[in-house]
Protein backbone atom coordinates (compact mmCIF):
# COMPACT_ATOMS: atom_id res chain seq x y z
CA UNK A 1 0.00 0.00 0.00
CA UNK A 2 1.26 3.15 -0.42
CA UNK A 3 2.54 5.85 2.05
CA UNK A 4 0.32 8.04 4.04
CA UNK A 5 1.71 11.25 4.11
CA UNK A 6 1.15 15.07 5.24
CA UNK A 7 2.05 17.47 2.57
CA UNK A 8 1.92 21.21 2.68
CA UNK A 9 0.88 22.44 -0.58
CA UNK A 10 -1.37 25.19 -2.34
CA UNK A 11 -4.92 25.76 -2.75
CA UNK A 12 -5.31 25.87 -7.26
CA UNK A 13 -8.84 27.18 -7.25
CA UNK A 14 -12.28 27.24 -5.32
CA UNK A 15 -15.51 27.81 -6.44
CA UNK A 16 -19.24 27.90 -3.83
CA UNK A 17 -21.35 25.45 -6.43
CA UNK A 18 -24.17 25.43 -4.43
CA UNK A 19 -25.17 27.21 -0.83
CA UNK A 20 -22.48 26.44 1.27
CA UNK A 21 -20.74 23.81 -0.68
CA UNK A 22 -17.17 24.24 -2.01
CA UNK A 23 -15.41 23.45 -4.68
CA UNK A 24 -11.49 23.24 -3.99
CA UNK A 25 -8.75 21.81 -6.06
CA UNK A 26 -5.19 20.75 -4.16
CA UNK A 27 -1.95 20.31 -6.08
CA UNK A 28 -0.51 17.33 -4.70
CA UNK A 29 1.47 14.20 -6.22
CA UNK A 30 -0.98 12.91 -3.83
CA UNK A 31 -3.16 13.11 -7.21
CA UNK A 32 -0.97 9.72 -8.36
CA UNK A 33 -2.33 6.78 -5.64
CA UNK A 34 -5.46 8.47 -4.84
CA UNK A 35 -8.47 6.18 -5.08
CA UNK A 36 -12.37 6.53 -5.46
CA UNK A 37 -13.28 6.63 -1.36
CA UNK A 38 -10.49 7.46 -0.28
CA UNK A 39 -10.60 10.61 2.05
CA UNK A 40 -7.81 13.08 3.53
CA UNK A 41 -7.63 14.95 6.43
CA UNK A 42 -7.13 18.92 6.25
CA UNK A 43 -5.42 20.53 8.96
CA UNK A 44 -6.88 23.93 10.09
CA UNK A 45 -4.39 26.73 10.25
CA UNK A 46 -6.32 27.99 13.45
CA UNK A 47 -4.51 26.20 16.39
CA UNK A 48 -7.76 26.51 18.22
CA UNK A 49 -8.90 23.74 16.47
CA UNK A 50 -6.54 20.76 17.10
CA UNK A 51 -8.09 17.77 14.74
CA UNK A 52 -7.78 17.60 11.48
CA UNK A 53 -11.02 17.40 8.80
CA UNK A 54 -11.74 14.25 6.88
CA UNK A 55 -13.26 15.28 3.75
CA UNK A 56 -13.52 12.62 0.71
CA UNK A 57 -11.75 13.01 -2.38
CA UNK A 58 -14.09 13.94 -5.36
CA UNK A 59 -12.06 13.76 -8.46
CA UNK A 60 -8.29 13.34 -9.17
CA UNK A 61 -6.49 14.14 -11.95
CA UNK A 62 -3.08 12.36 -12.17
CA UNK A 63 -1.45 14.10 -15.26
CA UNK A 64 -1.76 17.80 -13.38
CA UNK A 65 -1.39 16.65 -10.14
CA UNK A 66 -4.15 18.08 -8.28
CA UNK A 67 -7.28 16.89 -5.98
CA UNK A 68 -10.65 18.18 -5.64
CA UNK A 69 -12.82 18.20 -2.84
CA UNK A 70 -15.94 19.35 -2.46
CA UNK A 71 -18.13 19.74 0.98
CA UNK A 72 -20.23 21.41 2.94
CA UNK A 73 -19.53 24.38 5.29
CA UNK A 74 -20.40 22.37 8.59
CA UNK A 75 -18.54 24.29 11.65
CA UNK A 76 -15.75 26.39 12.01
CA UNK A 77 -12.99 23.85 10.40
CA UNK A 78 -14.91 23.77 7.34
CA UNK A 79 -15.66 27.25 7.19
CA UNK A 80 -12.23 28.58 7.70
CA UNK A 81 -11.69 26.34 4.81
CA UNK A 82 -13.86 27.69 2.58
CA UNK A 83 -12.01 31.25 3.13
CA UNK A 84 -8.60 29.30 1.10
CA UNK A 85 -8.37 31.78 -1.88
CA UNK A 86 -5.92 30.14 -4.47
CA UNK A 87 -2.09 30.05 -3.85
CA UNK A 88 -2.86 29.96 -0.13
CA UNK A 89 -0.88 27.31 2.31
CA UNK A 90 -3.16 23.93 3.02
CA UNK A 91 -1.56 21.11 4.94
CA UNK A 92 -3.66 17.60 3.98
CA UNK A 93 -2.51 14.24 5.15
CA UNK A 94 -3.40 11.17 2.75
CA UNK A 95 -4.42 9.89 1.25
CA UNK A 96 -6.61 7.62 3.69
CA UNK A 97 -8.83 4.71 3.76
CA UNK A 98 -9.35 2.05 1.53
CA UNK A 99 -11.51 3.43 -1.07
CA UNK A 100 -14.63 1.86 -3.46
CA UNK A 101 -13.43 -1.68 -4.84
CA UNK A 102 -13.59 -1.36 -8.67
CA UNK A 103 -13.39 -5.17 -9.26
CA UNK A 104 -16.52 -5.66 -7.62
CA UNK A 105 -18.40 -3.68 -10.76
CA UNK A 106 -16.78 -6.11 -13.51
CA UNK A 107 -19.41 -7.13 -15.42
CA UNK A 108 -22.02 -6.39 -13.06
CA UNK A 109 -24.93 -3.44 -13.55
CA UNK A 110 -23.68 -0.58 -10.64
CA UNK A 111 -25.61 1.66 -8.53
CA UNK A 112 -23.57 4.70 -7.72
CA UNK A 113 -26.13 5.84 -4.79
CA UNK A 114 -24.68 9.47 -3.00
CA UNK A 115 -26.80 11.64 -1.05
CA UNK A 116 -26.51 15.58 -0.08
CA UNK A 117 -22.35 15.72 0.71
CA UNK A 118 -21.92 11.85 0.11
CA UNK A 119 -22.06 12.86 -3.69
CA UNK A 120 -18.62 13.69 -4.20
CA UNK A 121 -16.94 10.71 -4.10
CA UNK A 122 -19.17 9.27 -6.94
CA UNK A 123 -17.60 11.32 -9.43
CA UNK A 124 -14.26 10.04 -9.22
CA UNK A 125 -16.10 6.80 -9.26
CA UNK A 126 -18.25 7.26 -11.86
CA UNK A 127 -15.08 7.99 -13.88
CA UNK A 128 -12.93 5.18 -12.86
CA UNK A 129 -15.91 2.87 -13.61
CA UNK A 130 -16.05 4.30 -17.29
CA UNK A 131 -12.41 4.71 -17.93
CA UNK A 132 -11.74 1.03 -17.13
CA UNK A 133 -14.93 0.13 -18.88
CA UNK A 134 -15.17 -3.17 -17.16
CA UNK A 135 -18.85 -2.11 -15.87
CA UNK A 136 -21.57 -3.61 -17.98
CA UNK A 137 -23.76 -0.20 -17.21
CA UNK A 138 -22.79 2.50 -14.21
CA UNK A 139 -25.89 4.45 -13.10
CA UNK A 140 -25.59 7.54 -10.62
CA UNK A 141 -28.67 8.14 -8.01
CA UNK A 142 -28.25 11.44 -6.84
CA UNK A 143 -30.24 12.52 -3.71
CA UNK A 144 -30.08 16.46 -3.15
CA UNK A 145 -31.77 18.79 -0.80
CA UNK A 146 -33.14 21.14 -3.95
CA UNK A 147 -32.68 22.04 -7.40
CA UNK A 148 -29.12 22.90 -6.96
CA UNK A 149 -27.41 20.16 -8.44
CA UNK A 150 -23.82 20.32 -7.79
CA UNK A 151 -21.44 17.69 -9.51
CA UNK A 152 -24.22 16.41 -11.41
CA UNK A 153 -23.73 17.49 -15.09
CA UNK A 154 -19.76 16.13 -14.12
CA UNK A 155 -21.10 12.76 -13.71
CA UNK A 156 -23.31 13.00 -16.41
CA UNK A 157 -20.11 12.90 -18.10
CA UNK A 158 -19.42 9.29 -17.27
CA UNK A 159 -22.83 8.32 -16.06
CA UNK A 160 -26.78 8.45 -16.58
CA UNK A 161 -27.80 10.48 -13.58
CA UNK A 162 -31.16 10.00 -11.84
CA UNK A 163 -31.75 12.46 -9.47
CA UNK A 164 -34.20 13.12 -6.35
CA UNK A 165 -34.64 16.37 -4.03
CA UNK A 166 -36.49 16.60 -0.88
CA UNK A 167 -38.42 19.61 -2.10
CA UNK A 168 -39.50 17.90 -5.26
CA UNK A 169 -37.83 20.89 -7.41
CA UNK A 170 -35.93 19.03 -9.64
CA UNK A 171 -36.16 14.57 -10.36
CA UNK A 172 -38.38 12.87 -7.83
CA UNK A 173 -39.85 14.31 -5.44
CA UNK A 174 -38.32 12.20 -2.46
CA UNK A 175 -34.90 10.20 -1.56
CA UNK A 176 -32.91 8.26 -3.46
CA UNK A 177 -34.67 4.80 -3.27
CA UNK A 178 -37.87 7.14 -4.34
CA UNK A 179 -35.79 7.78 -7.41
CA UNK A 180 -34.79 3.64 -8.26
CA UNK A 181 -38.21 2.83 -7.67
CA UNK A 182 -39.95 5.88 -9.77
CA UNK A 183 -37.58 5.42 -13.02
CA UNK A 184 -37.63 1.18 -12.32
CA UNK A 185 -33.92 1.42 -12.42
CA UNK A 186 -32.32 -1.87 -11.24
CA UNK A 187 -28.80 -3.11 -10.47
CA UNK A 188 -26.58 -5.84 -9.31
CA UNK A 189 -24.57 -4.27 -6.98
CA UNK A 190 -24.44 -0.92 -5.21
CA UNK A 191 -21.58 1.68 -4.05
CA UNK A 192 -22.99 4.31 -1.88
CA UNK A 193 -22.03 7.53 0.05
CA UNK A 194 -24.52 9.89 2.36
CA UNK A 195 -26.67 10.26 5.40
CA UNK A 196 -26.75 7.75 8.14
CA UNK A 197 -30.91 6.85 7.26
CA UNK A 198 -29.92 6.18 3.44
CA UNK A 199 -27.23 3.98 4.04
CA UNK A 200 -29.45 1.82 6.16
CA UNK A 201 -32.28 1.76 3.07
CA UNK A 202 -29.51 1.05 0.67
CA UNK A 203 -28.32 -1.82 2.99
CA UNK A 204 -31.72 -2.82 3.51
CA UNK A 205 -32.47 -3.00 -0.18
CA UNK A 206 -29.54 -4.83 -1.12
CA UNK A 207 -30.50 -7.54 1.15
CA UNK A 208 -33.81 -8.00 -0.35
CA UNK A 209 -32.67 -8.25 -3.86
CA UNK A 210 -30.00 -10.05 -2.81
CA UNK A 211 -27.10 -8.33 -4.49
CA UNK A 212 -23.90 -6.75 -3.05
CA UNK A 213 -23.82 -3.22 -1.52
CA UNK A 214 -20.70 -1.26 -0.24
CA UNK A 215 -21.33 2.18 1.70
CA UNK A 216 -18.70 5.01 2.41
CA UNK A 217 -19.60 5.60 6.72
CA UNK A 218 -18.57 8.71 8.65
CA UNK A 219 -17.80 9.41 12.43
CA UNK A 220 -16.51 11.85 14.61
CA UNK A 221 -12.56 11.15 13.96
CA UNK A 222 -9.11 12.13 15.83
CA UNK A 223 -6.07 10.73 13.93
CA UNK A 224 -7.33 9.79 11.00
CA UNK A 225 -4.79 7.12 10.91
CA UNK A 226 -6.34 4.53 13.08
CA UNK A 227 -4.40 4.85 16.12
CA UNK A 228 -7.15 6.63 18.62
CA UNK A 229 -9.74 4.62 18.14
CA UNK A 230 -12.24 7.13 17.54
CA UNK A 231 -14.44 6.35 14.87
CA UNK A 232 -15.22 2.95 14.75
CA UNK A 233 -18.35 1.16 13.85
CA UNK A 234 -20.15 -2.08 14.71
CA UNK A 235 -19.04 -4.95 12.72
CA UNK A 236 -20.61 -8.48 12.58
CA UNK A 237 -17.14 -10.10 12.49
CA UNK A 238 -15.01 -9.04 15.18
CA UNK A 239 -12.35 -6.54 13.94
CA UNK A 240 -8.67 -7.35 13.02
CA UNK A 241 -7.77 -4.56 15.72
CA UNK A 242 -9.31 -4.82 18.89
CA UNK A 243 -11.19 -8.51 18.05
CA UNK A 244 -14.34 -6.60 19.53
CA UNK A 245 -16.78 -6.25 16.62
CA UNK A 246 -15.65 -2.19 16.37
CA UNK A 247 -14.03 -1.81 13.14
CA UNK A 248 -11.96 1.57 12.57
CA UNK A 249 -13.59 3.96 9.81
CA UNK A 250 -10.54 5.40 9.16
CA UNK A 251 -8.47 2.43 8.35
CA UNK A 252 -10.97 -0.17 7.72
CA UNK A 253 -13.18 1.83 6.16
CA UNK A 254 -14.74 4.51 5.22
CA UNK A 255 -16.15 1.82 2.40
CA UNK A 256 -17.28 -1.51 4.13
CA UNK A 257 -19.54 -4.61 2.50
CA UNK A 258 -22.58 -3.24 3.89
CA UNK A 259 -23.00 -7.17 4.92
CA UNK A 260 -20.28 -6.76 7.18
CA UNK A 261 -21.63 -3.47 9.21
CA UNK A 262 -24.57 -3.31 11.96
CA UNK A 263 -25.87 0.56 11.09
CA UNK B 1 25.47 16.86 24.77
CA UNK B 2 23.41 14.35 27.06
CA UNK B 3 19.64 14.10 26.39
CA UNK B 4 19.85 10.48 28.11
CA UNK B 5 17.85 10.23 31.04
CA UNK B 6 17.13 7.45 33.50
CA UNK B 7 13.78 6.39 35.51
CA UNK B 8 13.81 3.32 37.68
CA UNK B 9 16.93 2.29 36.20
CA UNK B 10 15.63 1.99 32.80
CA UNK B 11 17.84 4.87 30.47
CA UNK B 12 15.62 6.54 27.54
CA UNK B 13 17.98 7.54 24.88
CA UNK B 14 15.83 11.12 25.17
CA UNK B 15 13.13 12.05 27.83
CA UNK B 16 10.05 11.86 24.64
CA UNK B 17 7.65 9.59 24.75
CA UNK B 18 4.00 8.98 23.38
CA UNK B 19 1.17 9.61 26.09
CA UNK B 20 -1.18 5.98 26.33
CA UNK B 21 -3.82 6.03 24.03
CA UNK B 22 -2.59 8.91 21.30
CA UNK B 23 -0.51 6.25 19.63
CA UNK B 24 -1.66 2.99 19.67
CA UNK B 25 1.23 0.61 20.06
CA UNK B 26 3.02 2.50 17.34
CA UNK B 27 2.30 0.71 13.98
CA UNK B 28 -0.06 3.58 12.76
CA UNK B 29 2.18 6.34 13.33
CA UNK B 30 5.47 4.28 11.97
CA UNK B 31 4.29 5.36 8.43
CA UNK B 32 5.35 8.82 9.91
CA UNK B 33 7.82 8.83 12.40
CA UNK B 34 10.76 6.53 12.90
CA UNK B 35 10.16 4.74 16.38
CA UNK B 36 14.07 4.80 16.78
CA UNK B 37 13.73 8.24 17.72
CA UNK B 38 11.74 8.38 20.77
CA UNK B 39 13.26 7.73 24.41
CA UNK B 40 9.80 5.56 24.86
CA UNK B 41 6.79 4.47 23.08
CA UNK B 42 3.83 4.15 25.99
CA UNK B 43 1.41 1.53 24.38
CA UNK B 44 -2.75 2.37 24.66
CA UNK B 45 -4.12 1.03 27.40
CA UNK B 46 -4.12 -3.17 27.44
CA UNK B 47 -6.30 -5.08 29.56
CA UNK B 48 -6.65 -9.05 30.62
CA UNK B 49 -9.67 -9.66 27.75
CA UNK B 50 -10.82 -7.60 24.90
CA UNK B 51 -12.91 -4.00 25.52
CA UNK B 52 -15.19 -2.89 23.35
CA UNK B 53 -15.35 0.50 24.35
CA UNK B 54 -18.02 2.92 24.70
CA UNK B 55 -20.80 3.98 22.21
CA UNK B 56 -20.01 6.43 19.10
CA UNK B 57 -19.10 9.48 19.07
CA UNK B 58 -16.48 8.96 21.41
CA UNK B 59 -14.78 12.25 20.14
CA UNK B 60 -15.43 15.77 20.48
CA UNK B 61 -13.31 18.79 19.75
CA UNK B 62 -13.21 22.10 21.82
CA UNK B 63 -11.56 24.94 21.89
CA UNK B 64 -7.80 24.82 21.89
CA UNK B 65 -8.54 21.00 22.82
CA UNK B 66 -10.77 17.42 22.57
CA UNK B 67 -12.71 15.67 24.47
CA UNK B 68 -12.49 11.81 24.20
CA UNK B 69 -14.36 8.83 25.15
CA UNK B 70 -13.01 5.73 24.03
CA UNK B 71 -13.52 3.54 26.93
CA UNK B 72 -10.09 1.60 26.72
CA UNK B 73 -10.62 0.01 23.72
CA UNK B 74 -8.52 -3.12 23.54
CA UNK B 75 -7.64 -6.26 22.11
CA UNK B 76 -6.73 -7.87 25.27
CA UNK B 77 -3.84 -9.14 26.02
CA UNK B 78 -3.38 -12.15 24.30
CA UNK B 79 -3.32 -10.29 21.18
CA UNK B 80 -1.08 -7.62 22.24
CA UNK B 81 1.39 -10.01 23.75
CA UNK B 82 1.16 -11.23 20.30
CA UNK B 83 1.33 -8.66 17.78
CA UNK B 84 2.22 -5.51 19.50
CA UNK B 85 5.02 -6.04 21.57
CA UNK B 86 6.95 -8.68 18.43
CA UNK B 87 6.24 -4.90 16.45
CA UNK B 88 7.53 -3.05 19.13
CA UNK B 89 10.81 -4.79 20.04
CA UNK B 90 12.14 -4.18 16.22
CA UNK B 91 12.87 -0.45 17.29
CA UNK B 92 15.66 0.68 19.74
CA UNK B 93 13.57 2.34 21.48
CA UNK B 94 11.85 1.78 24.82
CA UNK B 95 8.15 -0.10 25.52
CA UNK B 96 5.77 1.27 28.25
CA UNK B 97 2.82 -0.96 28.54
CA UNK B 98 0.04 0.81 30.19
CA UNK B 99 -2.22 -1.75 31.80
CA UNK B 100 -5.93 -1.33 32.17
CA UNK B 101 -8.30 -3.25 34.32
CA UNK B 102 -11.71 -3.64 36.45
CA UNK B 103 -10.76 -5.40 39.54
CA UNK B 104 -7.77 -5.46 41.18
CA UNK B 105 -7.06 -9.27 39.68
CA UNK B 106 -7.70 -7.75 36.64
CA UNK B 107 -4.69 -5.09 36.84
CA UNK B 108 -2.29 -8.09 37.87
CA UNK B 109 -3.48 -10.91 35.56
CA UNK B 110 -2.12 -8.13 32.85
CA UNK B 111 1.01 -7.46 34.98
CA UNK B 112 1.94 -11.26 35.53
CA UNK B 113 1.35 -11.99 31.92
CA UNK B 114 4.14 -8.82 31.05
CA UNK B 115 6.62 -10.37 33.52
CA UNK B 116 8.45 -11.77 31.09
CA UNK B 117 7.69 -10.21 27.59
CA UNK B 118 11.05 -8.34 27.87
CA UNK B 119 8.88 -4.65 27.96
CA UNK B 120 10.50 -1.93 29.75
CA UNK B 121 8.09 -0.83 31.94
CA UNK B 122 4.78 -0.43 33.31
CA UNK B 123 2.41 2.06 33.29
CA UNK B 124 -0.71 1.75 35.39
CA UNK B 125 -3.71 3.15 34.05
CA UNK B 126 -5.67 4.10 37.39
CA UNK B 127 -7.25 7.63 36.03
CA UNK B 128 -9.07 7.20 32.95
CA UNK B 129 -12.31 8.82 33.10
CA UNK B 130 -14.42 7.12 30.21
CA UNK B 131 -14.72 3.68 32.45
CA UNK B 132 -17.09 3.27 34.79
CA UNK B 133 -15.58 0.60 36.96
CA UNK B 134 -12.56 0.53 37.96
CA UNK B 135 -9.48 2.63 36.37
CA UNK B 136 -10.16 6.17 38.11
CA UNK B 137 -12.00 4.81 40.59
CA UNK B 138 -8.46 3.44 41.66
CA UNK B 139 -7.07 6.91 41.39
CA UNK B 140 -9.21 9.55 43.11
CA UNK B 141 -8.45 8.29 46.85
CA UNK B 142 -5.01 7.97 48.31
CA UNK B 143 -5.98 5.23 50.19
CA UNK B 144 -7.83 2.51 47.40
CA UNK B 145 -4.29 3.73 44.72
CA UNK B 146 -1.69 3.18 47.94
CA UNK B 147 -3.40 -0.68 48.10
CA UNK B 148 -3.41 -0.69 44.20
CA UNK B 149 0.28 0.12 43.83
CA UNK B 150 1.36 -2.38 46.47
CA UNK B 151 -0.73 -5.13 45.01
CA UNK B 152 1.24 -4.14 41.84
CA UNK B 153 4.48 -3.62 43.09
CA UNK B 154 4.32 -7.55 44.55
CA UNK B 155 3.79 -9.06 41.36
CA UNK B 156 5.15 -6.51 38.38
CA UNK B 157 8.73 -8.15 37.05
CA UNK B 158 9.59 -4.36 35.86
CA UNK B 159 9.49 -1.02 37.53
CA UNK B 160 6.14 0.30 37.95
CA UNK B 161 4.77 4.27 36.54
CA UNK B 162 1.46 5.12 38.69
CA UNK B 163 -0.87 7.39 35.94
CA UNK B 164 -1.98 10.00 37.97
CA UNK B 165 -5.44 11.72 37.42
CA UNK B 166 -6.02 15.08 38.03
CA UNK B 167 -9.73 15.28 38.59
CA UNK B 168 -8.47 15.17 42.46
CA UNK B 169 -8.60 17.93 44.89
CA UNK B 170 -4.92 17.63 46.28
CA UNK B 171 -2.88 15.61 43.37
CA UNK B 172 0.07 15.44 45.69
CA UNK B 173 -1.67 13.40 47.99
CA UNK B 174 -1.96 11.06 45.36
CA UNK B 175 1.40 11.04 44.49
CA UNK B 176 2.40 10.52 48.27
CA UNK B 177 0.43 7.43 48.68
CA UNK B 178 1.34 6.00 44.97
CA UNK B 179 5.23 6.64 47.03
CA UNK B 180 4.98 5.05 50.06
CA UNK B 181 3.24 1.80 48.11
CA UNK B 182 6.94 1.83 46.27
CA UNK B 183 5.40 3.63 42.86
CA UNK B 184 9.04 4.02 40.67
CA UNK B 185 7.93 6.59 39.06
CA UNK B 186 4.62 8.87 38.28
CA UNK B 187 3.67 10.11 34.62
CA UNK B 188 0.76 13.19 34.85
CA UNK B 189 -1.70 14.31 34.09
CA UNK B 190 -4.41 12.07 32.72
CA UNK B 191 -7.26 14.01 31.31
CA UNK B 192 -9.45 16.84 33.21
CA UNK B 193 -13.29 14.93 32.62
CA UNK B 194 -15.35 17.71 31.05
CA UNK B 195 -18.82 17.77 28.76
CA UNK B 196 -19.51 19.67 25.46
CA UNK B 197 -23.37 20.24 24.53
CA UNK B 198 -24.75 20.67 20.80
CA UNK B 199 -26.80 23.41 21.55
CA UNK B 200 -28.99 22.86 18.41
CA UNK B 201 -29.67 19.56 19.22
CA UNK B 202 -29.86 20.39 22.71
CA UNK B 203 -27.56 16.96 23.14
CA UNK B 204 -24.58 16.24 24.71
CA UNK B 205 -21.77 15.57 21.71
CA UNK B 206 -20.66 12.33 23.00
CA UNK B 207 -22.48 8.78 23.58
CA UNK B 208 -20.44 8.67 27.10
CA UNK B 209 -22.06 12.28 28.02
CA UNK B 210 -18.30 12.90 29.44
CA UNK B 211 -15.44 12.84 28.41
CA UNK B 212 -11.42 13.51 28.98
CA UNK B 213 -10.11 16.63 27.91
CA UNK B 214 -6.30 17.02 26.03
CA UNK B 215 -4.69 19.39 24.08
CA UNK B 216 -2.85 22.75 24.39
CA UNK B 217 -5.99 23.53 27.03
CA UNK B 218 -5.34 21.86 29.91
CA UNK B 219 -1.09 22.45 29.77
CA UNK B 220 -0.60 24.86 32.58
CA UNK B 221 -3.01 22.49 34.39
CA UNK B 222 -0.98 20.02 33.75
CA UNK B 223 2.67 21.90 34.45
CA UNK B 224 1.15 23.30 37.60
CA UNK B 225 0.62 19.97 38.62
CA UNK B 226 3.81 18.63 37.32
CA UNK B 227 5.54 21.44 39.59
CA UNK B 228 3.84 20.76 42.92
CA UNK B 229 4.27 17.08 42.55
CA UNK B 230 7.55 17.58 41.92
CA UNK B 231 8.32 19.73 45.35
CA UNK B 232 6.13 16.91 46.81
CA UNK B 233 8.13 13.61 46.13
CA UNK B 234 11.29 12.13 45.07
CA UNK B 235 10.53 9.13 42.36
CA UNK B 236 10.85 10.74 38.93
CA UNK B 237 8.13 12.09 37.27
CA UNK B 238 6.38 11.89 33.13
CA UNK B 239 5.22 14.75 32.35
CA UNK B 240 2.00 15.55 30.03
CA UNK B 241 -0.57 17.65 29.08
CA UNK B 242 -1.34 19.44 25.70
CA UNK B 243 2.79 19.45 24.84
CA UNK B 244 2.67 20.62 21.37
CA UNK B 245 6.31 21.55 20.72
CA UNK B 246 9.80 21.66 22.14
CA UNK B 247 8.92 24.52 23.88
CA UNK B 248 5.83 22.79 25.58
CA UNK B 249 7.89 19.86 26.88
CA UNK B 250 10.80 22.24 28.54
CA UNK B 251 8.21 23.66 30.86
CA UNK B 252 7.43 20.48 31.95
CA UNK B 253 11.14 19.56 32.09
CA UNK B 254 11.73 22.55 33.94
CA UNK B 255 8.80 22.29 36.19
CA UNK B 256 10.16 18.77 37.97
CA UNK B 257 9.84 16.16 35.05
CA UNK B 258 12.19 14.07 33.77
CA UNK B 259 11.08 12.70 30.95
CA UNK B 260 7.50 13.97 28.71
CA UNK B 261 5.02 12.43 26.77
CA UNK B 262 3.34 13.75 23.74
CA UNK B 263 -0.42 13.15 23.31
CA UNK B 264 -3.73 14.80 22.08
CA UNK B 265 -0.87 16.79 19.50
CA UNK B 266 -0.16 13.59 17.80
CA UNK B 267 -3.60 13.82 16.13
CA UNK B 268 -2.89 17.45 15.13
CA UNK B 269 0.24 16.83 13.27
CA UNK B 270 1.72 13.25 13.57
CA UNK B 271 5.42 14.50 13.52
CA UNK B 272 5.03 16.45 16.83
CA UNK B 273 7.05 13.48 19.05
CA UNK B 274 9.99 13.87 17.25
CA UNK B 275 9.74 17.69 16.30
CA UNK B 276 9.91 18.12 20.18
CA UNK B 277 12.79 15.66 20.47
CA UNK B 278 14.84 17.98 17.97
CA UNK B 279 13.58 20.98 19.07
CA UNK B 280 15.01 20.21 22.96
CA UNK B 281 18.07 19.57 21.35
CA UNK B 282 18.06 22.97 19.46
CA UNK B 283 17.19 24.32 23.10
CA UNK B 284 20.42 22.78 24.68
CA UNK B 285 22.93 23.89 21.99
CA UNK B 286 21.32 27.74 21.82
CA UNK B 287 22.22 27.65 25.50
CA UNK B 288 24.97 26.11 25.59
CA UNK B 289 23.19 22.86 27.85
CA UNK B 290 25.37 20.23 28.12
CA UNK B 291 23.17 17.69 30.19
CA UNK B 292 19.51 17.49 30.33
CA UNK B 293 19.84 17.09 33.88
CA UNK B 294 20.45 20.51 34.94
CA UNK B 295 17.15 21.41 33.44
CA UNK B 296 15.16 19.22 35.72
CA UNK B 297 13.30 20.82 37.88
CA UNK B 298 15.62 24.17 37.68
CA UNK B 299 12.70 26.85 37.57
CA UNK B 300 13.12 29.58 39.46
Amino acid sequence: MEQKKKVKTKVISQTEIADGIYDMWIETDLAQTAKAGQFLCIYPHNESMLLPRPISICETDREKGRLRIVYRVAGKGTEELSLYHTGRNIRILGNLGNGFPLEAAVGKRVFLIGGGIGIPPMLQLAKDLKQEGKAAEVTVIAGYRNKQLFLKDDMGKYAAVYVATEDGSAGTEGNVMDAIAENGLEADVIMACGPMPMLRAVKRYAEEKGIDAYISLEERMACGVGACLGCVCKTVEKDAHSHVNNARICTDGPVFSAKDVNI
Amino acid sequence: MNTKVKIAGVEFKNPVMTASGTFGSGMEYSEFVDLNRLGAVVTKGVASVPWEGNPTPRIAETYGGMLNAIGLQNPGIDVFIERDIPFLKKFDTRIIVNVCGKTVEDYLDVVERLGDTGVDMLEINVSCPNVKEGAIAFGQKADSLYAITSAVKKKARQPVIMKLSPNVTDITEMARAAEAAGADALSMINTLTGMKIDVHKRKFVLANRTGGLSGPAVKPVAVRMVYQTAQAVKIPIIGMGGIANAEDALEFLLAGATAVAVGAMNFANPYTTVEVAEGIEDYMKQYNIEDIHSLIGSVE
